[in-house]
């Protein structure tokens, strides 16, 4: 029979695990690019390889056995993907920006799986030797099995939720402040309209850099969070409609909230989980013939799911969980 | 107000009403400044002053090319070649945002309010030198928070001087035409301009609003800011203006005082072609238009 105590177990777990964690700061990046700056960014993946492939590189291939420089590189190495994008493409049009974002996200992923690169970013096999300084960190016993109601976790994994929370809190901190202050009235003026920030003495090209950057590190951070909650990097994770699945969850929160990324990639966590264990149930319990469906099809469902979802919110609520309708129909000029 | 504008006019009253005339004390001085798209000359001016603390009207058939003069010289377009004096101080390259900073600030033919924006955060941003505009220094409220605190005060006394105040908690998209060239034009001052450049100002007001925003632009010069604008309808250019410059095929063509105007020649053939049988003034000018586009319909 369907074990529905399992199902929501799984659900709740995956919605506090460390690919939730990953999906808030990659959200909260597209939410700064678009939500505030007006910065279309379709590669928000690039950015977050760009963060993993950073940190696991200090690692193992600059042979630098320290997590908290492996942190920095993994942003520096963030940064200067967003100046190669934004550099060229911010004074022009908003589009280009999208066209090129899109494009460099896959170039990241197929230069980091290259044979040639093998020696340096393992290939398609990826990275999986540099956990180690990270696990030497972790105050917790990591052979022990914590649990507190539902949850249970082995100590690696507490680790990484943990940190990965407190990071969420932070950036959560960070970008609401930022917002608040000036600097985001400018970021918001220029979403709204660049040449009337323009001629009150803003300089729009540099603020959108900026924005690009603070969104793309906090994609970097996302993958800085998967390699250490997966520890490992594998190149094909960071296929285009991965950004896709950000775009998701930061909608269905509300564009241009602070908090929407977090309600948003929780709920998207909570959703698929339950779809995937309620739909692998009904097929091994009988209940839906495998005629029909067979397990290994149900992972597919998912993305059913997520392509109707996205259309059904733009038609019926495209302002998200937190945001205004009146607001999103003052775009009347 | 006859009186106002008399005694305002009077450092340019003595000047000859001949095109690039030199005036007393410039605040913009503009030479050799050309701009074509392709092969048409959409701009090219000789030279050109314009007057502080006065309030200059800058006239001219459609497609004379003011707006993009007015693009070239708050550095939204560049020109092929060309040079500004601003205050005295050569524009190399300009560009719109260390014009602003400089004291230039401009307002649009369509209006920019940001609508997405309360009233009173459209007013903040156009508050000059704002520390809380660097990233690092957003991170502390406290670095800027007094200044905030200012600016506020600011925004608001401005509003209520434009009879806005009810409405600094609205979005700026719930606003009508009008009332976004009055917040525009109020946005525009928060950054302490010394030159206001006003893309029409009075395009697509209801005229209930028209002399409120009158009003306010002439109380620009009474505070001493020089005022250039472009505008379509002579009664308005006729009422607040105290110097008047005619474009037409991208040339200045003609200067004088607004009363001169309809009377010169240059302008007059520049409305409405050489082969004109007498002179006109600006009324008879526009029935003569009205009658054209008549027997055009008609043909």
């Amino acid at each position: 029979m369907i074990d529905w105590g399992f199902i929501f177990e799984q659900s709740l777990t995956q919605a506090i695990d460390f690919n939730a964690i990953a999906f808030v700061l990659a959200a909260m990046g597209i939410n700064v690019h678009f939500g505030y700056a007006g910065l279309l960014n379709f590669g928000q993946i690039g950015f977050v390889a760009m963060g993993a492939y950073g940190f696991g590189l200090t690692l193992t291939w600059f042979g630098i056995p320290n997590v908290f420089v492996a942190v920095l590189i993994g942003i520096l190495f963030s940064v200067f993907f967003a100046l190669l994008l934004g550099i060229p493409t911010l004074r022009l049009r908003a589009d280009y920006l999208a066209i090129v974002t899109i494009a460099a996200a896959e170039i990241v992923r197929l230069i980091a799986r290259s044979t040639p690169l093998r020696p340096i970013t393992g290939g398609a096999e990826g990275l999986n030797q540099f956990i180690g300084p990270f696990r030497d960190l972790n105050p917790f016993n990591a052979s022990a099995t914590y649990g507190f109601g539902p949850f249970s976790y082995r100590g690696t994994q507490l680790f990484v939720i943990v940190v990965g929370w407190i990071l969420v809190a932070l950036v959560v901190l960070l970008v609401r402040q930022l917002m608040g202050s000036p600097w985001g009235r400018v970021v918001k003026a220029i979403r709204e309209d660049e040449d009337a920030a323009r001629a009150l003495g803003k300089n729009a090209y540099w603020y959108k850099l900026q924005a690009l950057i603070l969104g793309g590190v906090l994609g970097g951070l996302a993958g800085m969070v998967l390699a250490a909650g997966n520890a490992a990097i594998q190149p094909d994770f960071f296929a285009a409609p991965q950004t896709f699945l950000f775009w998701l969850v930061l909608i269905l929160g509300g564009v241009g909230r602070v908090w929407s990324p977090v309600v948003g990639a929780v709920l998207y966590w909570i959703i698929i989980t339950f779809i995937r264990n309620l739909g692998r149930q009904l097929v091994s319990a009988g209940l839906v013939p495998t005629s029909i469906i067979d397990t290994s099809q149900i992972d597919q469902i998912q993305f059913w799911i997520v392509g109707l979802s996205l259309a059904l919110l733009m038609v019926f609520r495209p302002q998200g969980i937190f945001g205004s309708r009146e607001e999103m129909a003052l775009d009347a000029r | 107000m006859l009186d106002d504008a008399t005694t305002a006019q009077q450092p340019l009253s003595r000047l000859p009403w001949e095109p690039g005339v030199s005036k007393p004390d410039p605040i913009l001085v503009v030479d050799g400044m050309r701009k074509a798209f392709g092969g048409l000359v959409a701009v090219d001016v000789d030279h050109l002053e314009v007057e502080r603390g006065m309030i200059t009207a800058l006239i001219g058939p459609n497609g004379a090319g003011k707006t993009t003069f007015f693009n070239l010289l708050t550095g939204f377009d560049a020109p092929d070649r060309g040079s500004v004096l601003f205050d005295g101080e050569s524009i190399d390259k300009p560009s719109p945002h260390t014009l602003a900073q400089n004291g230039m600030v401009r307002t649009f033919q369509l209006t920019k309010a940001l609508t997405k924006l309360p009233v009173i955060e459209n007013m903040k941003l156009g508050a000059r030198s704002q520390k809380g505009e660097h990233f690092f220094y957003a991170l502390l409220s406290s670095v800027w928070g007094d200044q905030e605190a200012q600016i506020e005060a600011r925004a608001d006394e401005l509003l209520t001087r434009f009879q806005m105040g009810h409405m600094r908690g609205e979005y700026a998209g719930t606003l009508s035409g009008g009332q976004r060239k009055l917040l525009e034009m109020a946005r525009s001052l928060m950054a302490e301009p010394r030159l206001v450049m006003l893309d029409e100002p009075m395009a697509g007001v209801n005229p209930a609003l028209t002399q409120s925003l009158l009003a306010h632009v002439k109380s620009l010069r009474d505070e001493g800011i020089t005022v250039m604008f472009v505008e379509h309808d002579m009664d308005v250019v006729r009422d607040i203006s105290d110097w008047v410059v005619v474009m037409a095929e991208g040339r200045i063509i003609a200067e004088g005082p607004p009363g001169s105007i309809g009377q010169n020649k240059a302008v007059i053939d520049a409305y409405l072609g050489v082969h004109h049988d007498s002179a006109l003034d600006i009324e008879e000018e526009e029935e003569r238009l009205a009658e054209m586009h008549e027997i055009e319909a008609d043909e």
